[in-house]
């Protein structure tokens, strides 16, 4: 196990050092850049050459490169030149990222509670109405483009009805701040004003973003809890006459919940794509809206950062889920 | 219908499992193709598969749903020129717009939906933006799929080391999340257009298909019939171009079809990203809706209408890939 | 406070802030008459830094405009100067030196007396910068004053009693004292500067670090910085009770910071914010319907079609850019795609600033005549790679892509082919226009202050590089020696007539692109709010505001 676990840091050493070089690669490539975003229309010959300069542009691409990995490996990735001018493209991720995590969070949930129950319900009763239905509905979720789907709930329970916030993380100025989870931290100072207002602006956007991950957990269960209603040992079980809630609990959801896991895991990807769309319309400021930012103003730094925390939060979270597999499933660990 | 317990199947350790997951799962929208049913497609003969899947899908309402909006739209792409009321990139209500008091037109007589902002009737260009939705649509999912198909090919077929390079380029693709990448990709083009949009769509989509298509290459690799023909000292190349690959096809033509409404579906998220064709001469439903945000509080109907658009025609393929998958695994036979 | 700790003494912390901060905050919701409530501003952008001699955009000055005051300030409602900190001033007779008494009684915000050795203090600061504040973040002081090498035009402050300082610049320009309205030249507290080491700038990576001194302003404004919440994207101001003039009205300001154009109209629509700036025309007729208050400016801006010789040798002749000028439907354009207030333009300045030519009008729109310039030159039929920039929008240039497709319409009527070029504008579209890489492109500019050399300075004045390449067009010597000669004229009336002079020949005899129109900014503001006074520089205050109420 710790020899598999160890192997497959190593292996991911390597895709991040690729990844760090396409990524530096790719930035300069881009047309345009920093130095337009930072002077505009008042850009003249001169200043332009003063910036390029004073940032090292001017240099080849591999001192360029060597000059910010040896930076990097020092925890230094440079300073935000747009989102947040000024700052450590490190404190912007520290700050940022907890409003991603929250909102993903709040997405996976909301899929996991509805689609799980509704993915067993659909395979206990296949080829009802409900399966159908749910099948259908689950399609349709893959179907709307996010940011639409977004734009629909905001523009209905947000901007028609007035029931939620319209955008924003917390319409309240002076709460305090202790981890960045601005739920928790209502939570943990006991302002609770503040957490519900947190957890308000939570909602429209989590709904949104769970239409992403619930399509995927509905149809795994329900695909899942197929092959296990079939399995012998389930058959056994009933034929025992284990009661429901046993044979549910300990034989079918059980069995049943390890492909849900890995899909889960593999989801990360998704949503991170998905909280950028979601992020921006809702002006939630997560690292999905600041990646979009970062993009048009060319915010190099905070850019680099970012994509590599998603690439490296995307091949952890799947590192986990393989280790997760091994021990829930022992039949992987025998072999 | 997803399982990677089955105990035929190859194990080679965690980190094979995982790969097979990918397989699995990654392969967009809760694919559950994976390597054994391709097998099993395989192992249950071709002709009788076909027929019966075919027998079980003209009985299937989603299926036919799928169909009919499938067939509907592909016609109307066909037939819209003649169709539309108007030229799309003619702007016969101009003199009515004015930024200020009336930016978008409404509906009058010969324009039952109105103008656009720039005096163009909306009708027609949703109509005829069918086009190019198609277009975006296929040539995005082609591209991925020829993409997929080399490198998928190239891994799957020799193994050993130009395996492992090809799935670490591919593990790098899969790992920065799919939007980022098309993002990154049409913004690297020197001059936007059509074009840079359908590339960085398809190139999402690579990774997806080779690791689909490594999977059943691999899974052919030890089958019966290959080992025959390599025996029979067959070219290396006649093994895989004859023998595996047409054999390894069916989870890819189900993954096209559902590729095809997610290629429409991130090529509008570009547009609403900025990151569209610039160029709306040709109009196309992603790029209508992309453009339609700055309306969307005053005229939502400048977005509702190419966004129910996309999202009927993606619906339909969804529906009809998703019957394809189950009517083509094997363990819905029952 | 919070960085990553371990729990353990993240939850000692929760609990003690808990303690407090459960009272600090009792009347968040309510916005009491009494108090003077809150005024809620929805702002485009993060603020740069809040030393405002490191910043140049508008999000920053709005912040920092509350906060400090200039010597010389731009009357309330006008693009006029009116007295600031400087109660009067007075320039010698060669315009070398000038004498500000100041205004008695001021203090900065830290109990620091406003002084001229204050002033002094602050002048000398800002001509000493390092290498990496000269490269980038000084930016206003190297445009308006010359940089800090040979062309440097400060030569010193001195103060030659306490409430009267001397400035001394190298030499005469139209620029002064105008430019010290300017909010990056603001006064700030001496100790402040110090203590905060406000000139350690240094460059990290592709980005600039700035002292303490940025994140604790401290000026002499109606307004103090409370806090900036980076996590929930806010800076909150609170009214700065010892201020010399008259109290703001409001005690509080938010400015919360919304990216998205859209979603800052449905914030002011739901209530959650009072108002923001610049709202897209599209938007006016729907703001005003709901009740909010559409306030428009007078234009103080200019959008230009800029024609590049370089890129295209047939532009070189001067009648193929007056055929450009001539095919150019300039009312229609502003009357479709521009809100109202909006004037085609005749020169390369709005009508509110000294040296704009009453005379000049906007060339006609004539086909005709267009079509027989380009026979003339031997341009018929000629290809014309014009340009505009996406992701962006101006005050001057609220939709470029369709301004574009107005233009491009009629200069396909004239016979010129076009093809249509775009990028990004930070992906590429500035950087090309720097290049040279376009035949004709938009491009735009809003004023800084009332100063013709603020515009046609700006565009032309540098001979050997600008986008218009006039050395190449044949006129650009000359005509950045009458721009030279204007801004060093010391007697206002004279140099007035010099522009007017300079105007109608960039109009009909050099013509380095075609100027198209001035469009007027809006700012809005919700029903309740009372008391905005506009500035056609777009530089609000906002300390006689107020919201809600009786």
């Amino acid at each position: 196990m710790l020899k598999f676990i160890i192997r497959r840091l190593l292996q991911l050493v390597v895709v991040l050092f690729v990844l760090s070089i396409l990524l530096f690669a790719w930035l300069r490539a881009l047309p345009g850049g920093v130095v337009s975003a930072m002077l505009g229309e008042r850009a003249t010959p001169e200043s332009r050459a003063r910036l390029t300069e004073a940032f090292g542009l001017n240099e080849p691409l591999p001192v360029q490169y060597w000059r910010f990995l040896t930076r990097a490996l020092q925890g230094d990735f440079g300073v935000s030149t747009g989102v947040q001018p000024g700052k450590t493209a490190t404190s912007i991720l520290i700050e940022r990222f907890p409003a991603t995590i929250e909102l993903s969070f709040v997405a996976l949930m909301l899929a996991i509670v509805v689609a799980i129950p509704l993915g067993y319900l659909a395979a206990k009763k296949r080829a009802s109405f409900l399966d159908n239905t749910s099948i259908v509905a689950s399609l349709v979720g893959v179907a709307v483009p996010v940011f639409f789907l977004a734009f629909l709930l905001k523009y209905v329970f947000a901007i028609q009805l007035g029931w939620l916030p319209v955008s924003g993380r917390s319409s309240i100025p002076d709460a305090t701040h202790v981890t960045g989870f601005f739920v928790l931290d209502g939570l943990l100072t006991r302002e609770w004003d503040a957490a519900w207002d947190a957890l308000k602006h939570l909602i429209l956007p989590g709904i949104a973003l769970a239409s992403i991950p619930f399509a995927m957990v509905f149809r795994i269960t329900r695909a899942s809890v197929l092959e296990v209603l079939d399995e012998d040992f389930v058959r056994t079980a009933q034929a025992k006459g284990l009661s429901h809630r046993v044979v549910r609990g300990r034989h079918i959801m059980r069995n049943a919940l390890l492909p849900v896991i890995t899909a889960v895991g593999l989801q990360v990807g998704a949503l991170l794509a998905g909280a950028v769309l979601t992020e921006t319309v809702f002006n939630f400021g997560g690292i999905g809206e600041a990646l979009k930012f970062a993009f048009t103003l060319r915010d190099y730094p905070v850019l680099q950062l970012l994509v590599f925390v998603a690439a490296l939060t995307y091949v952890l979270v799947n590192l986990l889920v393989d280790i997760l597999y091994a021990v829930v499933d022992p039949r992987v660990r025998t072999r | 219908m997803n399982d990677s317990q089955k105990p035929d199947q190859p194990h080679r350790g965690l980190g094979a499992r995982r790969k097979q997951r990918i397989d699995d799962l990654a392969a967009t929208s809760g694919t559950t193709t994976t390597v054994a049913e391709a097998g099993a497609i395989d192992e249950s003969g071709g002709v009788g598969l076909v027929a019966s899947a075919w027998r079980r899908l003209r009985r299937n309402p989603i299926f036919l749903i799928g169909l009919v909006i499938t067939c509907a739209f592909i016609l109307l792409a066909l037939l819209s020129p003649w169709i539309a009321p108007h030229d799309p990139a003619d702007n016969p209500l101009i003199d009515k717009v004015s930024r200020q008091s009336n930016p978008v037109p409404g509906p009058e007589p010969g324009f039952p939906l109105g103008g656009d902002d720039s005096g163009r009737d909306l009708l027609s260009r949703l109509l005829v933006g069918s086009q190019q939705t198609l277009l975006v649509g296929v040539c995005a999912t082609i591209f991925g799929l020829a993409g997929g198909l080399a490198l998928g090919t190239l891994a799957g077929a020799f193994g050993g080391w130009v395996d492992s390079v090809v799935m670490r380029i591919v593990d790098v693709m899969l790992s920065i999340p799919s939007l980022l990448l098309a993002v990154s990709i049409s913004a690297l083009a020197a001059r936007p257009s059509q074009w840079t949009v359908i590339i960085a769509v398809a190139v999402v989509q690579v990774p997806i298909f080779a690791r689909l298509l490594r999977g059943s290459m691999l899974a052919q690799r030890g089958k019966d019939h290959v080992l025959a023909a390599r025996a029979l000292g067959v070219k290396r190349s006649a093994i895989i171009l004859r023998h595996m690959l047409p054999n390894s096809l069916g989870p890819v033509i189900v993954q096209a079809t559902l590729v095809l409404a997610t290629a429409i579906i991130d090529a509008a998220a570009l547009s609403f990203l900025g990151l569209g064709n610039p160029d709306d001469s040709k109009p196309e439903w992603g790029q209508m809706l992309g453009q339609a945000q700055m309306y969307i509080y005053d005229h939502p109907h400048l977005a509702f209408y190419p966004a129910a658009c996309i999202i009927v025609v993606a619906l339909g393929f969804t529906l009809m890939g998703e019957s394809l998958r189950e009517a083509l695994d094997p363990k819905s036979r029952r | 406070m919070r960085k990553a700790a371990p729990l353990a003494a993240l939850a000692a912390t929760a609990l003690t802030l808990s303690a407090c901060a459960a009272s600090d905050r009792d009347d968040s919701g309510s916005d009491g008459g009494d108090t003077g409530g809150t005024f809620t501003f929805g702002a485009a952008g993060a603020p740069e830094v809040f030393d405002p001699f490191y910043a140049t955009d508008g999000e920053t000055f709005r912040v920092t405009r509350q906060i400090f005051e200039t010597l010389v300030k731009v009357k309330p409602g006008s693009a006029e100067l009116g007295p600031g900190l400087a109660e009067s001033w007075e320039p010698s007779e060669d315009g070398k030196t000038w004498t500000f008494t100041l205004r008695e009684g001021v203090k900065f915000s830290d109990g620091e007396a406003f002084d001229a050795a204050a002033v002094c203090a602050n002048f000398e600061r800002m001509s000493d910068q390092n290498d990496a504040a000269q490269s980038g973040p000084a930016e206003y002081w190297n445009t308006g004053m010359g940089g800090f090498g040979e062309d440097a035009l400060y030569d010193g402050c001195e103060a030659t009693d306490d409430m009267t300082a001397v400035l001394k610049v190298k030499s005469a320009t139209s620029k002064f004292p105008a430019m010290l309205s300017l909010s990056s030249f603001s006064m700030q507290s001496p100790k402040a500067l110090k203590d905060g080491k406000a000139n350690d700038v240094k460059t990290q990576g592709e980005g600039f670090v700035y002292p303490e001194n940025s994140q604790k302003p401290v000026g002499t404004g109606p307004y103090l910085l409370d806090k900036y919440d980076t996590a929930n994207k806010t800076v909150s101001l609170t009214r700065n009770d010892d201020y010399w003039g008259e109290k703001a009205k409001t005690a509080k300001i938010v400015f919360k910071i919304i990216p998205d154009e859209s979603t800052r109209r449905q914030e002011l629509e739901a209530g959650s914010i009072d108002g923001y700036d610049l709202p897209n025309p599209v938007d006016w007729k729907g703001l005003e319907e709901s009740g909010n208050q559409v306030e428009v400016r007078d234009p103080f801006n200019i959008l230009y079609l800029g024609l590049q010789p370089e890129a295209n040798a047939k532009l070189k002749d001067v009648r193929v850019r007056q055929a450009i000028n001539y095919a150019i439907n300039r009312d229609q354009l502003v009357k479709s795609q521009l809100p109202e207030g909006a004037t085609a333009a005749s020169q390369f300045m709005p009508d509110t600033v000294s040296g704009y030519n009453k005379d000049l009008k906007p060339y006609p729109y004539d086909t005709a005549k267009a079509k027989s310039l380009l026979k003339e030159a031997g341009a018929e039929g000629m290809t014309l790679r014009f340009a505009y920039p996406s992701e962006v929008t101006r005050p001057y240039m609220p939709n470029p892509q369709k301004i574009h497709e107005a233009i491009r319409k009629d200069l396909e009527k004239a016979g010129i082919k076009v093809e249509v070029e775009t990028m990004p504008w930070n992906g590429g579209y500035l950087d090309n226009v720097d290049a040279h890489k376009y035949d004709a492109f938009l491009l735009g500019w809003t004023g800084d202050y009332d100063s013709a050399d603020n515009f046609i300075g700006t565009f032309f004045g540098n001979a050997k590089l600008n986008d218009f390449s006039t050395v190449a067009g044949g006129y650009g010597q000359e005509l950045s020696k009458e721009l030279k000669d204007a801004d060093a004229t010391v007697d206002e009336a004279e140099r007035a007539t010099k522009y007017e002079a300079i105007n109608k020949k960039i109009a009909e005899d050099y013509v380095p692109g075609a100027p198209i129109s001035h469009s007027p900014p809006a700012i809005v503001v919700s029903k309740d709010v009372k008391g905005l006074v506009t500035s056609p520089l777009t530089a609000e205050e906002f300390s006689t505001v107020t919201v809600g109420g009786e």
